[in-house]
């Protein structure tokens, strides 16, 4: 099939006006022996009927979460997100409209991009944040291209980091000629002593998750403190962004600049595809801002309107100078999260949070009473908790599944010593009894193979 | 658009806020709350909420839908914003993306449990790499930009591989979009810019003059950012190579040749493509796109982490992490998944032959256009055929003083998205006219004719033209003001 609205006939009038008489005429700036001989090596068209049956065939060979009970955090955090949502971002207004560039016929983009970012802020406790950046991860690495210049080059990250996004940082800072380095964890969370030993001259930032890729809170006060102590930046990235809901805002405790991820808010996590950076900042860093910003202004009229403003950081003006080389951005999601957001309000995203420390703190106990199970850290947590397992934490997962639940994340994939540890996530969304079935289910598992 | 929403201020969603007004309902507990006091540090604990907004869940629906009455989408009228494709973006590809099967995904679940994500990913990257003509493909990259820097990083990697560190420029030309040497710059490469002759043809002596042994890469649109296609590839690539230095393919415009001409037989050792553009997915204001890198076997062994594999002795896929000289990861996890079932249900649908016909038309229908618009306007590149775009400019009239943003405007009080404009910069008053292969004759017609009307007003009216747009409820904002005095995010009043 195809989309082409062009019969036989009007293409032939079309030839007609140019001069020529068959479409290939048009391609003879296309050196002779460039040109494609024969068909693509592609599967043949089907009808939409078909095509819609192959995917729905491909897509039965997962398994698809919402039929388990999930534990699996890490990065990508299932919360409720309302049905209104889907149906809003379905809006073909919306969803086909390209970047704002006309502003006049763009408003809802625009006004949208505008409540987002006022949103972000409100979160985060900053002044300032954007239309979005790529995600959670490259968030951290465009944080890390503000703070740093010719003499700060330095930059480092806690251990409790989430890896791949220390490994995005590290991929963003070769070549642009930064140092990455890290300080190291003691019972789950980073002393500031291990950013201090690390720090130079040359130190343009620490950076710490909140809570922690193990789920600890690091208290980003004091690593703010001793950041500052040293004219760094602190950079905070908060994993699960619900923990906003119930964790004192970055900036009130001394964060520079502070990134997430709004996938949580974005809808169903489709395998993280719907991830989206934001990130937020201080009136002082504002002009270092990566991508799209919204402001307000009028019109001829003096009628209160939206626009894309300070776009003297950019790519498309300032070229090899920008401030990044972000064009597209995640847009569609951030309007996900304003809806999502607005639907939560004030007190929903309190309650949410309340209810997720809750229910963590519940599994967590259960999840204790069970002979051989203890708590890789003792720390103050909110969603997510790691634990030290009888065993590996994939066989467990393995066996899980048979239970119909999902979980937990395999600490042994990002580094091989771990592999006896589960990193559990617990959300709003599970009842007591999901909770207690998993306690059980765990228990035969570990007393099934304990003994093997 | 209905008028009378479009014809007003919408209140922010924050000045719609009514203390006691809900609009969520989360799952009851059957469990005791926990005093969070006990669990928390105090110095780490919310003092005071985010200033969210209570509504009811009818307000949050009518504000949103109120916003949407005042955008303008492909669905709503003609969109031909040049190096932006903006073509129908399908339904059916919605549908797919919201599959149970594909939606509802962890990343990490057990590889077992997501055969057909992995396949769908798999086929996707087999299916671009025939597409382009390269030999392995990552998805990795979140949009045209992201895969930019991957792909150079790529250039990068492989000089420093084989001890080659003098290499530390990139050559741009001055026709290149912005992300080219905004890229170039964060990959840690000088930025060589050459000039292109007025067609947008490489100047080989330019290029000449300027490669050397310092020259890692070269970035090229092709076809160019003036719709047309550089008749000299071949020489191009001969120069590049010959020096040393990698192609690299920007291929926001890849609509133009899909089944017709593929970069790796250019000669492109490195290029991205866009889902967002070639490939139907919807733009969404401003993402989420998809930019996945191809690159030529010898440079496979640089692809970010992960790259997904096909086992065929177990017939299973796999995220394969072990890339001893991957350029490392480019962001968390696999890319924009939901975005790539879409592309993947467009070229399943399409085939090879679906493919090639919307080239074919993508390019027919820019000539067409070109054709009827060119009779108003001044067109670049009059003699040549464009491939997909085209540019013209108000050069034919400038003894009416109109400029592109004025005619760019007044479109808009005909019904129409402007094209794209002052883009590219070595086109002055540059308008790129992009109608893509999803119009049908009738609809550039009509456009054609409302550019002849405007170009009459120029000459019996200008000043209509140079006041549009006159039908909206905003006319010309003030980006001035925007700038000089930065109003970012709303803060509620503080009452007495
Ligand atoms: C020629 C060209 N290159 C690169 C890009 C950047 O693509 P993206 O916005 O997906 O980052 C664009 C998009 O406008 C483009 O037109």
């Amino acid at each position: 099939m195809n989309y082409i609205p062009v019969t036989e006939l009007e293409k032939e009038e079309m030839l007609k006006e140019i001069g020529i008489n068959s479409i290939d005429e048009l391609f003879r700036d296309i050196p002779e022996d460039l040109k494609f001989k024969g068909e693509l090596k592609l599967p043949k068209g089907l009808s939409e009927y078909e095509t819609r049956k192959a995917l729905i065939k491909m897509a039965a060979k997962n398994t698809d979460m919402n039929q388990l009970a999930n534990y699996m955090g890490a990065g990508a955090y299932n919360h409720y997100v309302p049905t209104l949502v889907d149906h809003l971002l379905s809006r073909s207004e919306f969803y086909t409209a390209y970047t704002p560039y006309q502003p006049e016929i763009s408003q809802g983009t625009l006004q949208s991009i505008y409540e987002f970012q006022t949103i972000v802020c409100e979160l985060f406790g900053m002044d300032v944040s954007n239309a979005s950046v790529y995600d959670g991860a490259t968030a951290v690495a465009e944080a890390m291209v503000m703070a740093c210049d010719k003499k700060k080059t330095e930059i480092i990250l806690s251990k409790g980091l989430h890896k791949e996004y220390s490994e995005t940082v590290e991929t963003y800072a070769n070549g642009m000629g930064f140092t990455v380095k890290y300080a190291e964890l003691d019972e789950g969370i980073t002393p500031v002593e291990a950013f201090e030993a690390q720090a130079t001259d040359a130190t343009a930032a620490y950076v710490v998750m909140y809570p922690n890729f193990y789920g600890c809170i690091e208290d980003i006060q004091k690593i703010a403190d001793a950041a500052h102590a040293r004219k760094a930046l602190l950079i905070v990235s908060v994993s699960d962004l619900s923990s906003m809901g119930i964790l004192e805002a970055p900036g009130n405790l001394g964060a520079d600049i502070v990134c997430g991820d709004g996938m949580p808010f974005a809808g169903p996590l489709s395998f993280s595809g719907p991830s989206i950076g934001l990130i937020a900042t201080t009136d002082k860093l504002i002009r270092k801002l990566p991508g799209r910003i919204v402001g307000i202004t009028e019109d001829l009229e003096g009628k209160r309107a939206f626009v894309l403003t300070m776009q003297a950081r950019e790519q498309h003006i300032r070229r090899e100078k920008a401030s990044s080389n972000i064009c597209s951005n995640q847009a569609l999601y951030a309007l996900a999260n304003n809806i999502t957001l607005s639907t939560l309000g004030k007190y929903g995203l309190k309650e949410m949070a309340e209810n997720t420390l809750t229910n963590a703190h519940y599994c967590r106990d259960k999840l204790l009473e069970i002979d051989g199970i203890e708590m890789l850290y003792d720390q103050p947590f909110y969603s997510e908790f790691a634990l030290k397992l009888p065993i590996p934490a994939r066989v467990l997962q393995k066996h899980l599944l048979k239970h119909e639940i999902l979980g937990p994340v395999d600490m042994g994939i990002f580094d091989e010593e771990l592999s006896n540890i589960g990193l559990f996530f617990v959300s709003e969304i599970r009842s007591k009894d999901d909770m207690d079935r998993l306690a059980v289910a765990v228990e035969v598992i570990i007393n099934e193979q304990r003994f093997i | 658009m209905s008028k009378d929403l479009f014809n007003q201020t919408e209140a922010l969603i924050f000045d719609k806020s009514r203390p006691g007004h809900k609009a969520y309902f989360l799952p009851e507990m059957s469990i005791e709350k926990l005093d969070k006091n006990k669990v928390i540090p105090s110095h780490l604990i919310r003092k005071t909420e985010a200033d969210l907004p209570e509504v009811s869940e009818i307000d949050v629906v009518r504000h949103f839908t109120h916003l949407s009455n005042k955008n303008f989408g492909v669905d709503t009228g003609f969109y031909p914003l040049g190096s932006c494709t903006m073509k129908y973006n399908p339904k059916l590809n919605e549908n797919t993306a919201r599959l149970p099967g594909f939606s509802w995904l962890h990343p990490y679940q057990p590889v077992e449990t997501i055969q057909g994500a992995l396949q769908l990913m798999y086929l996707t990257q087999l299916s671009l790499a025939e597409i382009t003509g390269m030999d392995k493909v990552t998805l990795q990259p979140a949009a045209g930009a992201h895969g930019e820097l991957a792909g150079i990083k790529i250039i990068k990697a492989y000089h420093d591989s084989r001890g080659d560190t003098k290499r530390t420029k990139i050559i741009v030309p001055d026709s290149a979009h912005g992300t080219n040497p905004a890229t170039a710059t964060m990959a840690g490469f000088q930025v060589i810019e050459i000039k292109s002759s007025s067609e947008g043809d490489i100047d080989l002596d330019a290029l000449k003059a300027v490669v050397g042994d310092d020259t890692a890469g070269f970035m090229l649109t092709n076809p160019s950012t003036l719709g047309l296609f550089e008749r000299n590839i071949k020489q191009i690539a001969e120069i590049i190579h010959g020096a040393g230095g990698l192609l690299y393919y920007d291929g926001a415009n890849t609509n133009a040749i899909m089944g017709i001409t593929r970069p790796g037989d250019m000669g492109f050792d490195v290029v991205h493509v866009n889902l967002h553009k070639t490939f139907s997915t919807p733009h969404g204001g401003g993402g989420p796109g998809s930019g996945p890198v191809g690159v030529k076997e010898f440079l496979a062994k640089f692809l970010p982490i992960p790259t997904v594999e096909y086992v065929a002795y177990k017939d299973k896929y796999i995220l394969n992490y072990d890339i001893p000289e991957s350029i490392g990861r480019m962001k968390s996890f696999y890319g924009n998944f939901a975005v790539i079932v879409r592309a993947y249900t467009y070229i399943r649908a399409l085939g090879a032959d679906g493919l090639k016909m919307s080239s074919e038309y993508a390019v027919l229908n820019a000539n067409y256009l070109k054709k009827l618009v060119g009779k108003h306007l001044a067109v670049e590149a009059p003699e040549r055929f464009c491939m997909h775009e085209f540019i013209c400019t108000p050069k034919n009239i400038h003894e009416t003083g109109v400029h592109t943003l004025d005619i760019a405007k007044r479109m808009i009080d005909y019904g129409y998205h402007p094209p794209t404009i002052y883009f590219p910069l070595i086109v002055e008053e540059a308008m790129m006219i992009e109608p893509t292969e999803t119009e049908g004759i009738e609809t550039l017609k009509e456009f054609a004719e409302v550019v002849a009307a405007i170009v009459n007003e120029c000459r019996t009216d200008a000043e209509i033209v140079k006041t549009a747009p006159h039908t909206t409820y905003l006319r010309r904002l003030d980006e001035v003001k925007a700038a000089r005095e930065p109003n970012l995010r709303y803060r509620r009043p503080v009452v007495e």
